[in-house]
């Protein structure tokens, strides 16, 4: 699968308030969290995103709360992918299991805000075509390639059952 | 080689192939594992996703009415009407699956105090929750873990987990505790040290002196926030203490311990003598200072409550700091018990009057303004110090508002001067 989208650019210790804040977790519509989405740190965020676009971002993206509502809204307001150098432990889990894909990259600062990228999910390549850079990320590995191949966690645990 | 804690129970709710497997370990950090659950815990704003992916599998039953908890607490009770609409909807579950540990708003209280109160989470469980603060249980010596609703709902399927199986830090704290000094403080005083991804994706083991002196109320507040650090747990290895706490309880637990020759990512000691009691600063929980640092400091509000610092010994203190006094005035004082129990505690031990009198507001158990939900939302340029969990931008309303995390008696103290103050203050 392959993402080509527009990037925009946020720190480190981006936490889930920030991404959805607990005030909007009163709905389980990815499009209404979507809306909503870096509404306290970046209130033009969401009339900005195209759908397809990247978010590249610091260390420690997605640290602070369990809530899924995080990814949802990430992918209700049409990110497509996000990169960052490390992601926190829930926020890993939830995209996994929600189908939001990440990358891992420990270069990505060096990837300015409105690059355009191209991302290829199987092998972990992300192609900055704009400053005509390339990068090669850690596929997942293979036990989460399966959660992901299935779709998700919930089509995983099915077809597990159905064996 | 030997096993850590964590390690264990990990291994005790594994596949029998794991721990069947020939070779140096059977369980190995890095590695991905399914386990068994014992307990697996929603709240009113994640298990609503959960049970609608439940339902959306086309299964009809959960795997075991008894393993499952739900606690509408976070906007409980209901602050609107689409609150009431998500609160509604774990009734209506808990009703239709049969599930014992569902708690009405006249029985519940936060989450995570009123588990282990209950008897529902004890020593040697695995324990997932769709809520970060889930790694408070690792108190009683449990591997506990925040996970999303979609982790909840497959849970629900078949009581299984999938997980990475964390590297571990140990943490060995030396030393003698000052006056006023307790759990949130060595907590904050960490997390300040190694940072908000200090521990990411790591298990934090607490030990040492200091840690075999404290009471229970002291190591939930320090595993609470394990989190906060970025770790999947924090744990603590039960002893005499946690078993005064946990006798009362008919279920049977299992006291692991952490072998000798255990290993370590890395072993972090400090000793903590002369500590003063820590404050975080906005707008993340390691931006911490020793109070002293922050007496020029104005706040408007103070709350003391949450899965952090509302129970019994919080309530206690603060008491005993505001008895015969008022707080500041034009300040807002806001105390919630963190249950039923302790509701009903800090009134025959007449605490909750002295909140009252000094000019402070007694609220029923909620989750409330920790996390900007009820109870005390800040406006713009407002600033609170409160006995929480976090203070990210716009945490308890305005992004332009401002949170500061501190202990209990800070706190208690800190509405009295309407200034960041040290609780030695009351002895002047």
């Amino acid at each position: 699968m392959i993402i080509k989208g527009r990037v925009h650019k946020f720190g480190s210790d981006i936490n889930t308030d920030d991404i959805v804040a607990a005030k909007y977790l009163i709905t389980t519509d990815e499009r209404e969290l979507g809306s909503h989405c870096m509404e306290n740190i970046a209130p033009d965020f969401v009339k900005k995103v195209s759908p397809g676009d990247i978010i590249v971002a610091g260390k420690n993206f997605g640290c602070g709360s369990s809530r899924e509502h995080a990814p949802r809204a990430l992918k209700g307001c049409g990110i497509a992918a996000v990169v960052a150098p490390s992601f926190a432990g829930i926020f890993f889990r939830n995209a996994i299991n929600v189908g939001l894909p990440f990358l891992e990259l420990p270069e990505a600062d060096d990837i300015n805000d409105g690059d355009i990228l191209e991302i290829e999910l199987s092998t972990g390549t992300i192609k900055d075509l704009t400053r005509g850079r390339s990068y090669k990320t850690e596929p997942f590995p293979v036990f989460l390639q399966e959660i992901v191949a299935k779709g998700g966690l919930m089509n995983w645990v099915k077809k597990k059952r159905s064996r | 080689m030997g096993y850590t804690i964590a390690e264990k129970i990990l291994l005790a709710h594994s596949s029998p192939a794991q721990a069947g497997r020939a070779g140096e370990k059977q369980i190995k950090a890095g590695e991905f594992i399914e386990v068994r659950i014992d307990i697996a815990l929603g709240n009113d704003i994640t298990a609503p996703f959960a049970i609608q992916e439940f339902r959306n599998s086309g299964i009809k039953k959960v795997f075991d009415k008894n393993k499952i908890v739900l606690v509408p607490d976070h906007f409980a009770p209901a602050k609107d009407l689409r609150s009431a609409n998500q609160c509604k909807v774990l009734a209506d579950f808990s009703r239709e699956q049969k599930i014992k540990n569902y708690f009405e708003i006249g029985c519940m209280g936060i989450e995570h105090a009123l588990l282990p109160e209950q008897g529902i989470v004890l020593p040697g469980d695995l324990v997932i929750g769709a809520d970060s603060h889930t790694c408070t249980y690792g108190a009683l010596g449990c591997y506990s873990t925040g996970v999303g609703s979609t982790d909840l709902a497959r849970a629900f399927i078949d009581g299984k987990f999938w997980l990475k199986v964390p590297a571990e830090i140990k943490f060995i704290y030396k030393g003698k505790l000052n006056k006023w000094v307790g759990g949130k403080d060595l907590i904050l005083f960490t997390i300040g040290k190694i940072g908000v991804d200090g521990a990411l994706y790591r298990v934090m083991e607490f030990s040492g002196p200091v840690i075999s002196k404290l009471g229970m109320d002291d190591r939930f507040s320090m595993c609470n926030m394990a989190i906060e650090a970025g770790a999947r747990a924090g744990i603590i290895e039960p002893d005499a203490i946690t078993e005064e706490y946990v006798s009362r309880f008919k279920r049977k637990s299992k006291f692991y311990q952490s072998d000798k020759d255990a290993v370590y990512e890395k072993t972090i000691e400090w000793d903590i003598s002369g500590l003063e009691p820590q404050v975080a600063c906005p707008h993340l929980p390691s931006n911490v200072r020793p109070v002293s640092a922050l007496k020029e400091v104005k706040i408007n509000q103070v709350v003391i409550g949450s899965c952090t610092n509302g129970r019994s010994s919080d309530l206690k203190i603060a008491a005993a700091i505001l008895k015969g006094r008022k707080i500041s005035p034009g300040l807002k004082l806001i105390v919630i018990p963190a249950t039923q129990k302790i509701y009903l505690e800090a009134v025959k031990q007449g605490w909750a009057e002295t909140f009252v009198r000094a000019g402070g507001v007694f609220s029923t158990p909620t989750c409330g303004p920790c996390l900007g939900g009820h109870m005390g939302i800040l406006t713009e340029g407002e600033t609170c110090l409160a006995t929480t969990n976090r203070n990210f931008v716009g945490r308890m309303g305005s992004p332009k508002s401002f949170v500061y995390l501190s202990n209990p008696a800070t706190a208690a103290a800190s509405s009295i001067t309407g200034r960041i103050t040290h609780p030695d203050f009351v002895n002047s």
